[in-house]
């Protein structure tokens, strides 16, 4: 079993990419990988339990984190975004490479 | 101290992408715990270290150069080097000659140096964990 540490800085209605970015993690964790996706910058909208459209809702198998940086500059508490997702330091990334997991910045 | 070292490929130029902001806060955060710190800087990304960047002010809104305070990313890279010797690692920054040379962007702040993409390829079979930022 290999970790990857996946990195999303775009959100969904911003481009298509990112559904298909989406769905590498989950193809990565039921391919029996452990798989984190961190979500920086305006991917961390799509976090919003608000959002009516989200694929992130279907990653069951993926750690999902929300940099807690992005949230506070979109005005997002984290009693706003949906359960199972985690807020996260940036410092989360710089632990995933100093534990030689597989980083991609999708 | 710590004998971890992190590389790192940025690709976007300055003042353009919430990217740079945010690689820098990754690099930031590695240079806090004392890993060493390569940085490849490929295509605009060698425009980050260009030594000729000038605040400036702004007449739109009235501002002085200095209240407007306009943040330049050689700065951030001096200082991030500092921080780096005072936490006992070190920040090593190359830029890619080719894309320097394109650019015109010769004159890099002290302690950035030219390279090429073999340099990388380097980095990235010795360091503890590879990250590339490529431009979207």
């Amino acid at each position: 079993m290999k970790k990857y540490f996946l990195i999303e800085s775009r959100n969904p209605w911003d481009s298509q990419q990112v559904d298909r970015n989406y769905q590498i993690a989950a193809d990565l964790a039921k391919a029996g990988n452990e798989v984190t996706l961190f979500m920086v910058e305006n991917a961390v909208l799509a976090t919003r339990s608000s959002a009516k459209t989200n694929g992130l809702t279907n990653l069951k198998q993926v750690k999902l984190l929300a940099d807690d940086f992005s949230l506070k500059e979109r005005g997002i508490m984290p009693s706003e975004i949906f359960a199972g997702i985690e807020v996260a330091s940036i410092n989360a990334v710089v632990d995933a490479m100093a534990n030689k997991q597989k980083m991609i910045w999708l | 101290m710590s004998n971890k070292t992190l590389s790192f490929l940025m690709m976007d130029g300055p003042f353009e992408q919430a990217r740079t902001t945010t690689s820098f806060r990754i690099i930031a955060a590695a240079i806090a715990r004392g890993y060493n710190v390569n940085v490849f800087a490929y295509e605009g990304a060698v425009s980050l270290s260009f030594a000729k960047q000038t605040p400036h002010a702004n007449s739109i809104h009235g501002h002085s150069s200095e209240e407007e305070n306009h943040p330049l990313t050689k700065d951030w890279i001096a200082a991030l080097m500092k921080e780096a010797e005072a936490k006992g690692g070190k920040l090593d920054w190359i830029n890619c000659g080719l894309c320097v040379d394109e650019r015109g962007v010769t004159e890099a702040i002290a302690g950035c140096r030219r390279g090429a993409p073999k340099d990388f390829w380097q980095w990235a079979t010795e360091s503890d964990a590879t990250l590339v930022i490529g431009t979207k």
